[in-house]
């Protein structure tokens, strides 16, 4: 295989050194590198990060290829500067069994954008009532380590309990979606001063952080670790804080809509800006943006959500929840994170590489950038400033909510184990 | 083309004004035969204010109470849809109403009919006069439907670069008629 | 005025005074022997309701008839129009044909917002209701209500509602009458005092422009107009009050409480009446509820907000739906 150069690029955000990746790994990281016949990527000064990791992300495919394929989201990935992407469940039919698991993690292999690591349903069918065959799906050729009914709220303390018990076995983990489903019936946005004008059913904070709570007393009891999915109030980060400083195994991730727009945006009662859970208030993206830098909250992920046009050009209570975001995300923290002095570019690798591939027990992803490590890479022009345009997108769907909006940086380049996905802004 | 357009001038004054109307009375009271069924009806804003002050001077000559009251006529305007929404005015009726009767409609400028067009289609809506006559302070010309004043204060040849502007003391503190140039907006009444 | 009418919040106090003086004027066209107008003639309206409700939808009916305007019923009620798509398909299938103003009646909060707002027609919307959010010619109808019978007929035009206190008792989470109503008597600088159960109260609900009460019998005294507003008896099933008995003995209105009101005060109801849950039949059919006056006021009022959206020339670009004709930057 050919050699890359990368020429003056800073490493996670220090001072620009040189970066050769020989084959399918980082075979030097040094100043004033040079090698003979090796492809030359001129980084001036661009960030280059370890590839990114999410956590959260919806594929859609088997199912619903209307809205994403594993083609078109891991080409999205690819965009937005990820090497590894967690691929949930609620697919058609429900990712609860070895063999719908492999099936998702196969096409990612194939097409070869970026891995796939498919998340398994804790109960079967989403439902909660039936533990879906969790060691099997650990087993199969995917090797699924997080369990989730993301969409869904496992409500069912006991049902709750015995996963978060069974995964101790294999050292996995269920990323709950903390939503009390008594207490969100009908719910259409966050409940507060908006919701009250609107009219629009009210998702109170406490649906979440109720549900939070018990799972870190559950987590604590039966001695397992659990994740939090997409936390999005102050009340939840106060939860995890407590949870934490209690010695709790809790890992937690905020999405990057969370940490940028409010529910102020849901006047327009434009379905872009429905998701679950809601957009929250002003308080609540403060807190959430404190808690990220301040390690409370330890990864970002994007709960990427494709929905075909129809879903969204409509009223806003038929209209479906959830936005895209792979190839926004890290534009959305630069802005929030690091534009605010929150974090640091190293800060950046922790949150969206390094923490994510360690929850996830994702081999080979989320290391450090030095000789020896696989060669999964992102070069980011930081300085670049301009305005989304979905048409742009690589994802089958657009319903971004930053239409329009000015964003900095850009992902230029993407390396999946040596082998360019992303040069230049343009998909290999 | 015009800088600045002259100071509009007085072509009636306020006891030029009242002998007008003085006259109309005692001309409506001989047509009508005693004026013993006239029901009166101004058209906003100032025919109204003419109408009550022909009233008054038919009480005088005829020492009998004259019905008056106003008919607007902005929902039945033809160029409604060239403006925005306009303000309504009060239609009010007199209590034994306008059926079998003589009703005189008065305004204050005749200029192309169109307002009276629209008055005798209100006026359709309401009820079956005997007959319908037509009582105006200013004939300025320049009809664009067959339409005629019966009683008419005073007529005054103009150009269609001029404007007529009627103004009573209910309404505007003086009684006048001015006559001036118009400033731009062709197309603009009055 | 703009070009929709979507929100009692839209309205300036200048623009609600406009339509409630120009109702004044309507309403003198029922007691004539021909109760039409040419106005609206060669106009076209779609009552385009997805949801029931005969009183409203006659109401408009009458309105737009009494106007001259040419009338299509549109019930999407029963069909399988529920979702979002179908909106917008059934609005452009209407306005295909030629409709010039879009009476709405949704289930959806912000429907009719989303209607005006994007893109999908140019005709004129009119929310005649929509989910928990607005219902603003209810709002109207209610406001003249108050002003011909708290100010009067005549006296009242030009004027507002200020310094009248008016309270409004009911399921205030679930109605989109109290919310419309809050903002259009702010607006009209009336004192508003909203009476319920904590549990039929919205969370949020302290950012309003008037006074929280769990105590209908300490309000009375103190209001000049009393508005009951209907309660699901469905609602007891959801745990929002224990049972129907206990909910009218704390909130609803009787002959003894309606004796504890001010002498000059009326009794409002929107309509549906749940005689027996929120109002007992004798306050119902005593001479200080206004309930079917505000049925005939309605037809009025309507006719006022019609003739003032549909009246005149369509020039008001400022209102103009913009955001999808510059969706695309081209430079």
């Amino acid at each position: 295989m050919s050699k890359i150069l990368i020429r003056g690029a800073k490493v996670l955000g220090g001072e620009p050194q040189d970066v050769l990746i020989d084959g399918r790994t980082i075979a030097q990281v040094g100043a004033g590198l040079s090698v003979e016949g090796a492809e030359v990527v001129e980084a001036d000064g661009k960030v280059l990060l370890p590839g990114l990791v999410d956590l959260h992300t919806h594929l859609r495919e088997p199912g619903r290829e209307d809205s994403e394929t594993v083609l078109t989201g891991t080409r999205a990935a690819a965009s937005g500067g990820y090497t590894s992407v967690f691929a949930m469940a609620n697919t058609f039919p429900v990712a609860d069994t070895a063999g719908v698991v492999e099936q998702v993690y196969r096409l990612g292999q194939q097409h070869g954008y970026c891995d796939v690591q498919p998340i398994g349903a804790v109960t079967v069918g989403l439902e909660g009532r039936k533990l879906a065959e969790l060691g099997a799906m650990h087993e199969s050729a995917a090797g699924v380590t997080v369990f989730s009914d993301d969409g869904k709220c496992v409500d069912d303390a006991v049902i709750m309990r015995r996963a978060l018990e069974y995964v101790k076995a294999f050292g996995g983990v269920v990323a709950q979606h903390a939503q009390e489903p008594r207490l969100t019936e009908g719910a259409q946005m966050n409940e507060g001063v908006v919701s009250a004008e609107l009219g629009l059913g009210g998702w109170p904070a406490v649906a979440e952080e109720s549900i939070i709570a018990r799972d870190v007393l559950l987590a604590e009891h039966v001695g397992s670790r659990v994740h939090i999915c997409h936390l999005s109030t102050a009340g939840s980060v106060e939860i995890v804080r407590w949870a934490k400083s209690r010695g709790i195994d809790v890992t937690a991730e905020v999405t990057p809509h969370h940490l940028l727009l409010t529910d102020e945006l849901v006047r327009s009662y434009n379905p872009v800006y429905k998701v679950n859970p809601p957009l929250r208030t002003e308080r609540d993206v403060h807190a959430l943006r404190e808690a990220l830098a301040d390690g409370t909250i330890d990864i970002v992920a994007t709960d990427h959500a494709p929905h075909p046009h129809e879903d969204k050009d409509c009223e806003w209570a038929a209209a479906a929840m959830g936005m895209v975001g792979l190839e926004t995300a890290l534009s959305v923290v630069q802005a929030t994170m690091v534009d605010t002095g929150l974090l640091d570019w190293a800060g950046v690798a922790d949150r969206m590489s390094f923490k994510p591939a360690k929850i996830g027990r994702a081999a080979g992803h989320g290391r450090p950038v030095s000789a020896g490590e696989p060669a999964n890479l992102t070069l980011v022009d930081t300085a670049y400033r301009g305005s989304v345009d979905p048409a742009g997108f690589a994802s089958r769907s657009r319903n971004t909510p930053y239409e329009g909006r000015e964003l900095p940086g850009r992902v230029t380049h993407t390396w999946l184990r040596g082998k360019a996905t992303l040069v230049d802004g343009k998909l290999t | 083309m015009d800088s600045q357009a002259p100071d509009p001038r007085p072509v009636l004054e306020g006891p030029d004004i009242a002998r007008v109307l003085t006259r109309i009375a005692h001309e409506i009271v001989e047509r009508a035969k005693g004026a013993d069924d006239v029901v009166l009806l101004g058209i906003p804003t100032r025919g109204v204010f003419l109408a009550q002050r022909l009233a008054a001077k038919l009480e005088e000559i005829t020492d009998r109470k004259i019905p008056v009251g106003s008919l607007d006529i902005t929902m039945y305007r033809d160029d409604l849809r060239m403006q925005p929404p306009r303000a309504l005015a009060r239609t009010e009726i007199p209590g034994d109403g306008v059926d079998g009767r003589l009703v005189v409609l008065v305004d204050d400028v005749l200029f192309s009919g169109r307002t009276i067009r629209a008055a005798l289609d209100a006026l359709n809506d309401i009820g079956r006069p005997r007959a319908v006559q037509l009582a105006v302070l200013v004939d300025r010309g320049h009809r664009e439907l067959p339409i005629r004043a019966d009683y008419v204060g005073k007529n005054l040849p103009t150009s269609l670069r001029e404007t007529v502007k009627v103004q009573l003391a209910e309404e505007d503190g003086r009684d006048t008629v001015l006559l001036g140039a118009k400033r731009t907006a062709p197309g603009a009444q009055q | 005025m703009q070009r929709h009418l979507i929100s009692a919040a839209d309205l300036t106090r200048d623009d609600a005074i406009q339509i409630l003086d120009t109702a004044e004027e309507m309403a003198r066209v029922a007691d004539r022997p021909i109760k039409k107008l040419p106005t609206l003639r060669g106009r076209t309206v779609v009552n385009l309701f997805f949801e029931d409700s005969t009183r409203t939808r006659i109401s408009f009916e009458a309105a737009e008839k009494r106007l001259s305007a040419d009338v299509i019923n549109f019930s999407a009620k029963g069909s399988s129009v529920s979702k979002g798509e179908s909106l917008k398909d059934t609005a452009q299938t209407l306005e295909a044909m030629g409709v010039d103003a879009v009476v709405i009646r949704h289930g959806a909060s912000g429907a009719p917002y989303r209607l005006a707002n994007s893109g999908w027609i140019d005709a004129a919307v009119i929310n005649a209701g929509d989910g928990t959010h607005q219902h603003p010619t209810q709002a109207l109808l209610d406001a003249f209500t108050m002003r011909r019978r708290l100010v009067g007929r005549d006296a009242g035009l030009g004027q507002d509602l200020a310094g009248k206190r008016i309270t409004i008792v009911g399921d205030i989470l679930h109605g989109r009458v109290a919310r419309s109503n809050v903002d259009l008597l702010h607006t009209l600088g009336a004192e508003v005092t909203l009476v319920a159960p904590p549990t039929l109260l919205p969370v949020g609900i302290e950012s309003w422009p008037c006074e929280i009460s769990y105590d209908l019998d300490a309000t009375l005294p103190k209001s000049d107009a009393v508005m009951m507003l209907r309660v699901q008896r469905e609602r007891m099933n959801a745990a929002f009050f224990p049972t129907e008995r206990e909910y009218s003995r704390r909130y609803g209105l009787d002959g003894d409480r309606m004796a504890r009101m001010p002498e000059h005060a009326i009794v409002m109801h929107p309509g549906p009446m749940v005689r027996g849950m929120e109002i007992t039949a004798e306050v119902a059919d005593s001479d200080r509820c206004t309930a079917i006056e505000q049925v005939a006021n309605g037809v009025s009022t309507r006719m006022a907000v019609l003739y003032l959206l549909l009246g005149g020339a369509v020039f008001d670009a400022k209102n103009a739906p913009a955001a999808t004709h510059t969706r695309t930057e081209e430079k």
